[in-house]
């Protein structure tokens, strides 16, 4: 595991010029000031609680000292520029960042008031309840049912084969791809279309029975169609699942997301309702992400 | 003049139509306003000019160097006296080597009778005339090649296309030579295998359990009879393999495993070309460790238990072959373990699999063409191993599954069979061949067995 995630080296290796090209185009009063996010980044009923998170890829600094909560059954979308390290936070989440040797998370992070970073803490339970779809499709070059039933056999969540037939059913029912794939569940996933085999990932995440689901840019590799299905099940999954989506594309954000936070070169800038959020940015970098100016 | 002497001024005088072509390509593209006016770029009028200079030349030579002899043969042969020409091919060579020993005057003149001195004098005049033709053909052919494509320099006609086209042609003859040589290989022992055939019949080659390859010289030696049955060479062949491969599958597949996904980078990057250095250390080297220090090991470790065990064993020859092939399996394990896209290993962990069962229920199975691949590789050299195989185990040809006695491999008894020398007509010798096919055979047959198993149950990522 010593291959690096490109993308997530790419946030790390962050480029200072863009600061300076930001600080110049826009006056003096718009410098971010750290650990200070305008809006409301904090929850009545955190299912999240993140204080003074810091990131460090070796010696950068890829999240500076960022605080947010993350709501019971709320769906939040992170938006940003690339490399503003919304990926990066996101990934502090469930962990996934203890694969990359030079990556250290500093700060609290706890999910339902226990640490995630405890040193103690199984990491393979805290991914069980925190289950993560990526960006580009990656189904196991298994069957499709292999593929959903992956997860319930590693957890042993199921006694009798019968047990496993309805996980996996309920799964692909809820991921919406049941009645495409009910009749080729042996069939190799990988010879399934992008937005199926999304959709199958979702489905593969969600037969572990999560509680939240980590979503990394799950549609950008998708056509319009895929797409529009995929926030589709968004929505009806928002009522049981807490979601944290990633994305770059702010129409996807305003329909799918209760909240949105803005990211901007490590910092978490603003949080707010999403309506606010695209109607009457509080902040003006903010304002100018959203309107196009940069990004 | 010599070949030796002819082969560089050839290629100097391609070097020299390179320049002139490059030069005069730029000549002619100044007054049109620079090479962009040209159809191909100097350098590949140059290159052109330079291998119309080089390759018909070179042909020219390479067709005269071969048929030179035969021709000259002929000529020499021919200027005889009628009623001393040779009437067998035996006799022709017998009266050339005398006539050219008294050419080189090896042979005094006057032992041979008269015709023969002549002949003599007549083979000196061609040889004399023939390198001179030779090198007049060839430089010529050279010079009107190089001048040609001079000629060819304008601005209409496209060099590259040309250049190309003759690339490809000598990548085609390159890649040609190496199935040719492949195919001639396999022909000659194929003929020398029936040769075989036609002293000792096949079913007794196959199926007989006694080799004891010593034939007679003479008729009235004891022992005329030679046994010609390949079992026991191959049971001791798949003996020592399958000791060799169950050390190194799991050594080198465990520690690929540990080096891919547990290692750090500081450890890998030093651990990883150790490792390789073990396929780097000469087999006669395994070879006496095994013969010097584990097969009297063994020997007094099987005594320790009450087991009899010869000085020579499989198992001593086996073990240290299988340290040699380690880097085979975990090298190339190594690297296709690598190759699984670092998503697939995403994927496993968020849903909260651990490292060892990611591995396990997802790497391994779609790694595992590439790692049966490492293992056949592995594989072949074990079968293949002669030197472990002379010095820890012996040249017996014993029939047994028993580890602790010694045996032989197909490869050690051709080794020996044709080691020194020997007659080639002779049964002993001819069976070499006939072993050799056989091994071809076999691990012919177990690589497409093997491709038939991986393709069944490969798992493919993209």
């Amino acid at each position: 595991m010593n291959t690096m995630n490109p993308t997530v080296t790419s946030e790390a290796a962050m480029p200072e010029e863009k600061i300076v090209s930001v600080k110049e185009e826009r006056p003096a009063e718009t410098v971010i000031e750290e650990g200070k996010t305008v809006g409301h980044p904090l929850s009545d009923d955190p299912k999240f609680k993140l204080r003074n998170v810091e990131v460090f890829y070796g010696e950068d600094r890829a999240i500076k000292n960022i605080s947010l909560d993350i709501g019971r059954n709320e769906v939040i979308a992170f938006i940003g520029p690339s490399g503003c390290g919304k990926s990066t936070f996101l990934r502090c989440l469930n962990r996934m960042n203890d694969s990359i040797d030079i990556c250290r998370v500093k700060g609290q992070l706890a999910i339902d008031d226990h640490d995630i970073y405890d040193p103690k803490r199984d990491v393979v339970e805290l991914r069980a309840r925190v289950g993560m779809v990526f960006q580009k499709p990656n189904p196991f070059p298994k069957s499709i049912y292999d593929n959903v039933a992956y997860g319930p056999r590693i957890h042993g969540l199921a006694n009798r084969k019968s047990d496993l037939d309805d996980i996996v059913e309920s799964s692909l029912r809820k991921a919406g791809l049941w009645d495409e794939a009910k009749d080729r569940l042996d069939a190799i996933a990988t010879g399934m279309s992008g937005g199926q085999q999304q959709r199958l990932c979702i489905a593969r995440a969600i037969a572990v029975s999560p509680e939240v689901i980590l979503m990394d840019e799950p549609c950008s590799a998708l056509d319009p169609i895929a797409t529009a299905k995929v926030e589709e099940l968004i929505a009806e999954m928002s009522e049981s699942y807490t979601i944290v989506i990633v994305t770059h594309s702010m129409q996807q954000a305003a329909r799918v997301s209760h909240r949105t936070a803005y990211f901007h070169l490590g910092h978490l800038v603003e949080v707010n309702e999403t309506d606010k959020v695209f109607t009457s940015p509080e902040h003006e970098l903010t304002e100018s992400y959203i309107t196009g100016r940069f990004g | 003049m010599q070949t030796a002497n002819l082969l560089p001024l050839v290629l100097v005088l391609a070097v020299v139509a390179y320049g002139l072509a490059y030069m005069r390509s730029r000549a002619v593209a100044a007054p049109l306003g620079g090479i962009r006016n040209l159809k191909a770029l100097p350098f590949y009028y140059a290159a052109r000019a330079a291998l119309w200079c080089a390759i018909p030349a070179l042909i020219v030579l390479a067709a005269w160097a071969g048929f030179e002899g035969k021709v000259i043969q002929g000529i020499v042969i021919a200027s005889l006296p009628q009623d001393v020409w040779p009437e067998s091919a035996g006799e022709a060579s017998l009266i050339l080597s005398q006539i050219s020993n008294v050419a080189a005057g090896k042979l005094n003149p006057e032992f041979v009778p008269e015709h023969i001195v002549g002949a003599a004098s007549v083979l000196e005049t061609m040889d004399d005339q023939s390198e001179n033709f030779k090198a007049a053909l060839v430089l010529l052919v050279a010079v009107s090649g190089a001048a040609f494509a001079w000629t060819r320099v304008s601005p209409h006609i496209n060099a590259r296309i040309n250049v190309e086209t003759t690339l490809r042609r000598i990548f085609f003859v390159c890649a040609a030579l190496a199935v040719l040589t492949t195919a001639g290989i396999v022909f000659s022992v194929i003929l020398e295998t029936i040769r075989f055939f036609g002293r000792v019949p096949i079913s007794d080659f196959l199926f007989s359990t006694s080799w004891s390859p010593q034939t007679a010289l003479r008729a009235d030696q004891v022992g005329s009879e030679g046994a010609f049955g390949v079992i026991p060479l191959f049971t001791g062949t798949l003996l020592i393999s399958a000791i060799a491969l169950l050390v190194a599958v799991p050594v080198g597949l465990l520690s690929a495993i540990y080096l891919s996904e547990y290692a750090s980078r500081r450890v890998r990057s030093s651990a990883k070309p150790l490792l390789e250095m073990l396929a780097g250390i000469p087999t006669v080297v395994y070879g006496f460790f095994a013969a010097l220090t584990v097969a009297p090991f063994i020997r007094e470790l099987a005594e320790t238990v009450g087991l009899e065990a010869s000085s020579q064993s499989a198992l001593a020859a086996g073990l240290v072959m299988g340290i040699m092939i380690v880097p085979f399996v975990s090298s190339l394990s190594d690297d296709v373990i690598n190759a699984v896209p670092q998503s697939m290993r995403d994927g496993s962990l968020a849903l909260g699999a651990t490292q060892s069962e990611t591995m396990k229920k997802v790497i391994f199975p779609a790694a595992l063409p590439g790692i049966i691949g490492g293992i056949l590789l592995a594989a072949s050299r074990a079968i293949g191993e002669t030197m472990i195989v002379v010095m820890a185990a012996g040249l017996a040809a014993n029939l047994t599954a028993n580890p602790l006695e010694s045996v032989t491999t197909v490869t050690v008894q051709i080794a020996t069979l044709l080691v020194g020398d020997q007659e080639f007509d002779s049964a002993k010798t001819l069976s070499a061949f006939a072993l050799g096919m056989l091994l071809f055979i076999v691990t012919l047959l177990l690589n497409v067995v093997a491709l038939k198993i991986v393709r069944k149950y490969r798992e493919q990522y993209d």
